[in-house]
């Protein structure tokens, strides 16, 4: 849930008056700060070298292989979820965006909110209740099957349109919630304009609303793109091969750690490719909005157009939430005394313990590397903090892949160092310590974005007044600052807590030796088809998720 | 036949009013200004005329022709109405050019393109054409707005609160531009704003309003020396009220002595009033024998503005060229030049 990350720059710059003056904090702007922050950034520099380095020792022998029987397949399969993703999450999160934002409708501030909750189910889930609600064995087709004479005419879920829709459904409310709070704020406007110059309103919708939110829902569907890039788990429920599940057969099951080497190499390069594109294409048009305006009244929807407007957001908060948590709970009842065991409470047990080492982990990085770009302000620091916050765009399996290789390459170093060949072969390798490694690489963007945005509401006149009070250096960090901060750390720990308790590809490469967590769990039953028996971890995955996205929406109900 | 007309024009939120039976008519090539405190419904006036808004009751004409009513309404965008919004709403993904050409869809490209360098050498902005909103300044930002809305010639212009995101001087300037390029458009055109300053400098035309009714639709200087109603009187200019007792059809007894008007009036002799005092009535004289206490000052550079108390212990204002340096508790001499004489009676 890296939303801040997403959105356009001008929205995302700090009040005047929070960057610092060249020359008040020089005698801060030390090098120790700025070799801090260039540690900090090596959280992912090192993963990413690792990976990309093996690139540029390409093993013809592997790449024949490769190219022969893997390549073409993967890059296909890529293509089309990318664009039927992105197709998707357009159609649903653009419209129901408009109509939230600039109509007024039966329902519209309960759909205003609730379509945000799908953020709480993780793809993976989705997924597999889709499947199990679906399928032929599945209550709907059981339901249906005695008033037909066969039921050939009904879709094959476990296909690639079915891929598509369920992807689409989890991944629209970044672009909804991005959209919906550019609509909210100029969309009757723009219509408005358009009117004064002689366009209808449905010209302006598309030669004004639209273009203006561009930046929005541009910003979205880049979250979404990278999503798909990242998804491990519901490609597995598919079998639909990307480069993620290519990455984990290649290590786990083919044994050929160089061959997923190669393939984190060449999906890094897309990622960084994405990236790169969308950077260019907002060129040098800035989204400010100029002045305040008041809200405008919405425009009410009369008749049936409001209640089709209605319709239209149930059946997606229908098909991406309600329906998958009520499957999911009947499978969850049905067994519930066998499924509520032991092992159960050590899944979530390890979940959380490990949910919440890293968030707090992360955290405390965030936090440390927002204050010495405040503190320090210098490009240095400002590089080292970009770089360092790369990682969320950079996929699970990559990170894990990028950090095994290094851990292990340590182990050997210390193993051969203190001579203990034969009787230890790892050392920090399969530990918690290696798997916080890849958690930080892949979440510091997500505790630094909160923590950053709480630390550019303190604005210069507070360094200042507690300067001109006897109070600096790292003393105004705790007697100023982390009072001030207490609301965006606190932001920080949640959403890194259950980013991880979700994340299933880092959690499966590198988790010790019998620590199975509630998505390691949830992925170890959907491979084998068993849907009952994911559903109770399921479950407590989705009731984590949807803390943040009860604090998200109360946060952006003001729109 | 005015071009705009507007005929007991109400509008309303729920059960709140907030346009109450307004009407007003505005001649071709004229700039009216509606000019309020905020939440006056001056803004809701603009709404209406532009289409964006529904009537209660009343109806509005352009050029003899309805275009709102209770009953029908032509759309916004058939109106032909241009509007500068008070944010501008420039289209931040476009550039100035595009900007301005943006209303002119329906023209060929070679004449789009020949009115928006038209448009850009109107507003002075011809080097600019490629640039991008967020790189103009807020003046140039409101030029750039000027100039979208007066693209397509539209035959009725409407400003909402024009200068109002300006520093102060911007103001002043931008007005005075703002009404050159108006005029040399011989564009018909409505304002509204809570700066009086600003409606005195733009407009032709100026409605005084007050919770949602016209209070006096005229000309600035006749609002400001005949105002017809102690509301307006008070809120167009500086002044204090005087007590006093009529005593001839334009005359009034106050306690610094008989004062007629030079224009008629139809006072009814024997009431008592209220007059108003101008701090440009009140004139220092060092051979009058009324004389005045200096309460306080205030030095506006080629004058001072004078707080004085009277012998009564009332107060007035006075305007008093600068070298006429007084201290505070000094009695200085002063008579009133009233040619406007102005009473409310007294209620």
């Amino acid at each position: 849930m890296q939303l801040e990350k997403s959105l356009p720059s001008a929205e995302r710059s700090p009040p005047p008056g929070a960057a610092m003056p060249a020359g008040i904090s020089r005698r801060l702007a030390s090098w120790p700060g700025r070799l801090l922050a260039l540690a900090i950034s090596l959280f992912t520099v090192v993963p990413l070298a690792v990976v990309m380095t093996s690139s540029l020792s390409p093993d013809p022998a592997i790449w024949q292989h490769l190219l022969e029987f893997a390549l073409p397949e993967l890059l296909r399969n890529t293509l089309v979820m990318l664009l039927g993703v992105s197709a998707g999450v357009l159609l649903i999160g653009v419209s129901l965006a408009w109509l939230v934002a600039v109509y007024q409708f039966p329902g519209r501030r309960f759909f205003s909110w609730a379509l945000m909750l799908p953020l709480a189910m993780p793809a993976y889930v989705l997924a597999f209740a889709q499947v199990g609600i679906f399928e032929f064995t599945g209550p709907l087709q059981s339901l249906l099957r005695p008033h037909f004479d066969n039921m050939r005419w009904f879709p094959e879920i476990r296909s690639t349109w079915g891929l598509l829709l369920v992807m689409s459904l989890a991944f629209y409310p970044y672009v909804y919630l991005l959209a919906r709070n550019a609509f909210a704020t100029m969309g009757r406007r723009a219509l408005e304009v358009g009117q004064s110059l002689g366009l209808s309103p449905r010209q302006g919708f598309w030669r004004i609303a639209l273009p203006m939110a561009r930046p929005w829902i541009m910003g979205g569907l880049l979250l979404v793109v990278m999503e798909s890039l990242a998804d491990f788990g519901t490609v597995a429920v598919f079998n639909y091969d990307t480069f993620t599940t290519a990455i984990y057969k290649a290590w786990f099951a083919l044994f050929s750690l160089d061959t997923a080497k190669q393939l984190a190499s060449l999906l890094v390069v897309m990622v960084l490719v994405l990236l790169l594109l969308e950077q260019y294409s907002r060129g040098r048009r800035a989204y400010s909005q100029a002045g305040r305006t008041a809200p405008l009244p919405r425009l009410t929807l009369t008749g049936w157009r409001g209640w089709a407007a209605c319709a239209a957001a149930s059946l997606v908060l229908l098909l991406a939430f309600v329906l998958p948590l009520l499957q999911l709970g009947y499978w969850a009842s049905r067994d519930f005394a066998n499924q509520f065991s032991a092992d159960f409470l050590g899944y979530a047990w390890r979940s959380v313990l490990l949910s919440l080492l890293a968030a707090v982990l992360v955290t405390l990085i965030a936090l440390v590397l927002a204050y010495l770009v405040r503190r320090d302000g210098g490009a240095v620091v400002k590089l080292a903090a970009r770089v360092a916050t790369i990682g969320y765009a950079i996929p699970g399996t990559v990170l894990a892949v990028g950090v095994f290789v290094p851990v292990a390459w340590l182990d050997n170093q210390i193993i051969a160092l203190l001579g203990l060949g034969g009787e230890v072969t790892a050392v920090f390798k399969g530990t918690l310590l290696a798997m916080l490694l890849a958690f930080v690489a892949r979440f510091l963007a997500v505790g630094h974005s909160a923590v950053d945005a709480a630390m550019n509401r303190i604005t210069r006149s507070h360094d200042e007044a507690a300067r001109n009070l006897g109070v600096a250096g790292w003393a105004l960090l705790y007697r100023v600052y982390l009072p001030l901060l207490s609301g965006g750390l606190f932001t920080a720990v949640l959403m890194v807590f259950v980013d991880v308790m979700k994340e299933m590809p880092i959690t499966l490469m590198t988790r010790p030796f019998g620590w199975d967590t509630l998505s390691v769990r949830v992925y170890n039953m959907t491979s084998e088809g068993m849907w009952d028996q994911a559903a109770l971890p399921a479950i407590a995955i989705v009731l984590a998720g949807l803390l943040p996205t009860i604090l998200l929406s109360r946060q952006q109900d003001v729109a | 036949m005015s071009l705009l007309e507007l005929v007991s024009v109400s509008q309303s939120y729920g059960d709140k009013k907030i346009i109450d039976q307004m009407s007003f008519a505005l001649e071709a090539g004229e700039i009216g200004c509606l000019l309020g405190s905020s939440g006056c419904g001056k803004t809701t006036v603009l709404r209406c005329i532009a289409g964006f808004e529904n009537l209660l009751d009343g109806e509005i004409r352009l050029a003899g022709r309805g275009i709102a009513s209770a009953a029908a309404n032509v759309p916004a965008h058939q109106r032909e109405i241009g509007m500068v919004f008070q944010d501008y709403a420039l289209f931040p993904h476009l550039s100035v050019a595009e900007n301005i050409g943006f209303g002119l869809g329906s023209l060929p490209r070679r004449a789009r393109a020949q009115r928006v360098d038209a448009m850009l050498e109107v507003v002075g902005l011809a080097a600019y054409g490629k640039a991008y909103p967020h790189e103009l300044s807020g003046g140039q930002q409101q030029r750039v707005a000027l100039a979208r809305a007066l693209a397509p010639q539209p035959r009725l212009l409407l400003l909402d609160e024009p200068f109002s995101n300006l520093d102060v001087d911007l103001r002043e300037r931008l007005s005075r531009e703002v009404r050159d390029i108006l005029k040399s458009q011989g564009t018909t055109a409505i304002l509204v704003t809570h700066d009086q300053h600003e409606a005195f400098a733009m407009a032709d035309k100026v409605g005084v309003m007050s919770q949602g009714r016209l209070l006096q639709w005229a000309a600035p200087y006749e609002l400001y020396h005949e105002p017809q109603s102690r509301y307006v009187a008070d809120f167009i200019g500086q002044g204090a009220f005087v007590p006093g007792t009529v005593t001839g059809p334009r005359c009034v007894t106050l306690e610094l002595g008989e004062y007629c008007s030079a224009v008629p009036r139809q006072f009814v002799i024997g009431d008592a009033v209220d007059v108003l005092l101008r701090p440009d009535d009140v004139v220092h004289d060092d051979a009058s024998e009324v004389k005045a206490l200096v309460l306080g000052k205030v030095f506006r550079g080629s004058e001072f503005l004078y707080t004085l108390q009277l012998a009564s212990g009332r107060s007035v204002l006075a305007q008093v060229p600068s070298h006429h340096n007084h201290a505070i508790g000094e009695a200085i001499g002063i008579r009133l030049e009233l040619d406007h004489l102005i009473a409310f009676r007294q209620a």
